[in-house]
Formats: structure tokens, sequence, C-alpha cells
């Protein structure tokens, strides 16, 4: 019995020869277990995920919280702690303020911005290869998981906001027309988070070692962008080009962006929106067409 | 969905294109009439690689680790497991296949293969739609409620909010868990997540459901239920796989049994002549 009735008696029902299983498939219109969807059919398919999206992320915030008795009251004081011990390394104790008039100010905006970016990517690294035991259940467009972890760090989002926005207010900014560009930068940053997000969640899934090595580069990326010193100030000295290149990070084109409209009150330079649709939309198309590229390998292992 | 709908409008089609079938020998086993082909395993090879399947001698810890990058011996070397060796067969509408093997055979193995969720190493398997695997450890949220996770589950199949709360108090009646479903998952017995679990994955109709073991903790009264699913699942022409090392369960809700042994088919048919066998080896 090594070769199953039913497929012999297909085979003949089929006329003449044996057919082989591939042809009885074709005939039957069967398709590959493992294929890759289109790209568009891969959009759809995440569109009539968007309650997943939606849910999987409030169900992670909810479940994070729950151990801690102060429950998601983590959500504004995560925030204020961070601004809290930066301020007190770079403004107090280090003595950076001297130079950038509101230094708490500009350091609380560059941690925030900073934060939203680093804390979507890491998690979308890990979004896939935390995930085995849901992907390896159910079908679902893998991408959603990358997607879930943005939409929750945006809930986060609307908080450490909330914070900024007060504490930027304490230290005497006046709120001004320019606010009203807030969300826009913030859609930006997202694109850009997500697009990036997803990137990283691929190459977290096959590159086993990435979690690890991951805080060590966003660290690298963190004092890079001009978080705590004015890139500008600082990098006179430096080459045409690295200055440049450093300008173009992206991570300090949205802190840029953010200080212009919550400090210095100016609108951003042309050059300032540029690089940040920029970023964007060139981090969204690369990160989700890779992303979709491996589709169907992840969960295996 | 859309694609439901084409597929089937695809069957029918076949069917009034073809003259022959009334004369076509019927293969004289089936009592369910048995439709058109949903899966089709085509000489499928599955290969695991291992890393870090290491001898006694370069156990994991640091020092280890950085001495074999000293010695230029890269990582722990690979290994293959050759876990499923040239499996054919064709499954067809109506049919509730049983899955029996020892351990190790390669049982959960075929199964993944066939949701998709292994790329062969060689063969292929084709099938009609998309399978939807229900494993031993197919737990959502652990730390949430049981609620939350029908929810999730829910949305994650493809459904939409108005199909979730239609389905949502089936689901909890189904899974019989009452008020535990407000309690978090990690704190349900491994037979009331097992409930839940097929409860909320037998709430969509799939055309191929693939069941690993997921029925093994439930009692009895839950064999029966679920055992009820599976015959609607198998009349409303979907076809069911379902692996269990209670031979009871397969006899009384499979038309058929595929015996898998080291990997490769040992005997393919009726559960009876399928079980005899097997009981004796
Ligand atoms: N993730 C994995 N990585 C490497 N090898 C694996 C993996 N999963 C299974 N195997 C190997 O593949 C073979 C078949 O395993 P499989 O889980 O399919 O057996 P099974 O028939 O489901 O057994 P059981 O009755 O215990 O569930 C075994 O030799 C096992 O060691
Ligand atoms: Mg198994």
């Amino acid at each position: 019995m090594s070769q199953p009735d039913s497929a012999v008696a297909d085979a003949q029902a089929g006329g003449g020869a044996p057919e082989s299983l591939a042809a009885l498939a074709a005939r039957h219109g069967l398709r590959r277990a493992i294929a890759r969807p289109s790209l568009p059919a891969y959009l759809r398919q995440l569109w009539t995920r968007r309650h997943f999206i939606l849910t999987y992320a409030t169900s992670r915030t909810v479940s994070k919280y729950s151990e801690s008795a102060l429950g998601q009251l983590w959500q504004v004081l995560t925030p204020l702690l961070n601004a809290a011990v930066y301020w007190l390394m770079f403004g107090v104790i280090l003595g950076q303020s001297k130079n950038i008039e509101n230094y708490p100010a500009f350091l609380i905006t560059g941690v925030m911005v900073f934060t939203f970016t680093q804390r979507t990517v890491t998690g979308g690294a890990k979004s896939v290869s935390s995930n085995l035991s849901l992907i390896r259940a159910l079908h679902f467009p893998r991408a959603s998981l990358p997607l879930a972890y943005a939409v929750q760090e945006l809930q986060q989002l609307a908080w450490s906001m909330g914070v900024l926005v007060l504490l930027i207010l304490v230290t005497g900014e006046p709120i001004t027309w320019l606010w009203l560009l807030i969300p826009v930068t913030l859609a930006l940053q997202l694109v850009f988070n997500i697009g990036m997000s997803l990137f990283m969640a691929r190459v977290g899934a096959f590159v086993r070692d990435m979690n690890q090595l991951l805080p060590f580069i966003t660290r690298t990326w963190l004092y890079a962008s001009g978080v705590f010193y004015s890139i500008s100030e600082r990098t006179d000295k430096l080459p045409e080009v690295l200055r440049w290149a450093l300008e173009f990070n992206p991570a300090a084109a949205y802190i840029e962006f953010m200080r212009d409209l919550l400090i210095y009150q100016r609108f951003p330079e042309r050059w300032a929106w540029i690089t940040c649709v920029f970023w964007a939309v060139f981090a969204l198309i690369v990160g989700f067409w890779y992303f979709w590229r491996a589709e169907e390998r992840y969960g295996r292992g | 969905m859309a694609e439901l709908t084409k597929e089937s409008s695809h069957v029918a089609q076949e069917e009034s294109q073809e003259p022959k079938p009334a004369k076509k020998p019927k293969p004289p086993k089936a009592t369910v009439e048995l439709g058109t082909p949903t899966v089709i395993v085509d000489n499928l090879h599955i290969v695991y690689k291992v890393y870090g399947a290491a001898s006694d001698s370069q156990k994991g810890n640091a020092a280890n680790a950085l001495m074999r990058i000293v010695r230029r011996q890269g990582r722990p070397q690979m290994k293959e497991v050759h876990a499923v060796k040239g499996v054919s067969f064709v499954a067809r509408h109506g049919e509730a296949i049983g899955i029996v093997g020892r351990n190790g055979s390669g049982k959960s193995t075929l199964l993944r293969a066939i949701a998709g969720l292994l790329p062969p190493h060689k063969g292929a398997v084709y099938t009609d739609g998309q399978p939807s695997l229900l494993g031993v450890n197919a737990a959502l949220m652990k730390e949430l409620t049981g609620e939350r996770n029908i929810v999730l589950g829910c949305y994650a199949m493809g459904m939409s909010p108005g199909e979730l709360r239609d389905k949502y108090d089936e689901i909890v009646d189904f899974s019989g868990i009452g008020e535990f479903v407000q309690f978090p998952m990690s704190t349900y017995s491994s037979g009331m997540g097992a409930r839940l679990r097929f409860a909320i994955s037998s709430a969509k109709t799939h055309d191929v459901l693939l069941i690993d073991e997921a029925l093994a903790t439930g009692d009895r009264e839950f064999k029966k239920r679920s055992q009820k699913r599976i015959k609607q699942m198998r009349e409303s022409a979907g076809t069911v796989f379902l692996v269990a090392h209670n031979l009871d369960v397969i006899e009384d809700t499979c038309s058929r049994v595929i015996w898998l042994h080291k990997g490769k088919i040992k005997m393919d048919g009726d559960p009876t002549e399928v079980l005899a066998a097997y009981n004796k080896a």
C-alpha cells in the first residue's frame, strides 16, 4: 500500500496513463501550501486583520501592566522617570546646559521622540521571534505582529506626548499655532517606525543573535542622534560629509523637527521636511517589501 | 472569503465539464460520498535543521563558545533530522483522516507541513484554501482572560466584529468553561485550555482542519461534543485530520487512517484494518 488507492483511482478516472499527483492538484486548482500571496492580496489580508492588530496591541498593554501594582499608571510614570533621569545626568551632573537655552525642554523632547522610535523598533525586532506559538497555530498575515507592536507604542506615545507637552509648558515655552504640526511629524515618524520595525522583524526572526545585539545598536544610535547635544553646534569641526550624515539621520531629523515646533517656535526648514518625508516613505516601502518577501518562512525551525 | 466562493464555483464547473463520473469506478471502500481533493501530499520530505546539537565536550557555556570561535570552529555543528521521508496521499472533501504512529514518527511534522508552516525539503503539499492547525501548544496569550483570547483568536482568523458578536456566546457555550472565561488562561487546567482552543478554532468553518492531540486532555463529555463538531465539519464537505494516541477517538471519528512509521506511511486505509494492524505491531 505504498501508493494510496484513491490517488490511483483518480488517476485512472482522469483518463489513460496514471496522472501524477502534481497534475491532479493542478486539475483541481489546488495550490502549494507554502506560497506567498501577491503584494496587493497581502495588503488586503492585512486590512481584514485590522481588528486583530488593534486588539492585540491593547491586550499586550493590558497584560504588560497586569502584574504591577500601579498598573497602567506606568504608561505616564515611565516617560516621566525617563525624562527625570536624563535631566539629572546630562543637565545637572554633566552640565551640558550652559550652551543651550532651556536645556530641560531640549533634552526631554529629544528623549521622548527618540524613545518612540527606539521602542517601536525594538518591539518589532522581537515581534515575530517571540510569537512563534501564535504563528504556528493560526494563519494571519505575519506583518500584523510588527504592526500591532507599533500600534501599542503609539498608544504609549499618546501618554508620553501628554507628559512632554506638560513639561514643555512648565519650562516656560508658549503654545503656538505651530503645535498644529505636531500630529504631522508624529505621523511621519510613525510611518518611519513601522517601516523600520517591519525590517527589523524579519532580521530578528532569522538572525538569532539580533535581540542581544539590538540594545547596543539603539544606544549608539541614541548618542548619534543629538538627544543630549546640538548636532549643528557640536559638529562644526567635523568634515562636511560626516556632519551631513549625522543630520540626515532619521532620528535626529524627527527630533529637530519636534524641537523646532515646541521650543524654537519656527517653521521647520525645507531640508527638515524633505528628510522627514523621505525617511518615512523610504522606510515603509523597503521595510514592508523586505518583510513580505519572507512571509512564508516565518515560524519555522 | 472571496477565495472560498471562487474555489467552490471552480469545483462545480469541474463536475459539469466531466461527462465521465457515471462510468467512473467508485472505490468500493468509500462509504461517505467523497468529493474532489482538498489536500494532496506529493512525495513529501521534511528535514529539520538543528543547531547546537552538542556533544558532551562542547557544552553551551560562554567560555566554550568563545573557545570555538577562537579555534574557528564556527557554531556548534548543524545536524539534520529527516522527520518525514517521502509521504504521498490524497485527501478529499468529507474525509476525516486519523494519523497514528509512535512518538517521533513525524505526525506533528506532517500536519505542520500541510498547514504550510514547514517548508518541504523535497516534494510538495497542495491544498484547497488555507488549512488550520490546532495543536497542543496553540495558546494565544496565557496571561489574558479567556474572553480576550476568544476575541483575539476570532480576529486572527479574520472574522469581523459582527461575526464575532454572533459567535461569541456559541464559543463560550461550546467550550463549557462557564464563568472561568473571565479568568486568565494561565489559571486554566490543561483540559479547560484545550476546550477553549478547540471552541475558538472550530468556530470558523475551515475547509481543512488539522487537529494535533488537541482533544487528548478533554473529558468524556467534551470528547463527545468535539466528535459531533468534527462530524458536522465533514458533512459540510470539509476535511479533518486528527492525530491522537487514543485509538478509540480515531476509530469513532475517522473514515480513514494513515499509519506513519519513522517518517513513512506504513499503511493507509480503512480504520478497522489499519488500527488492528497497528495494535498488533
Ligand atoms: N522543532 C524541531 N526541530 C528538530 N527536530 C524536530 C523538531 N520537531 C520534531 N523534530 C523531530 O522530528 C521527528 C518527528 O517529530 P514529530 O513531532 O513530528 O513526532 P510525532 O509523531 O508528532 O510524535 P508524538 O507522538 O510524540 O507527538 C522526531 O525525530 C523529532 O525529534
Ligand atoms: Mg506530535
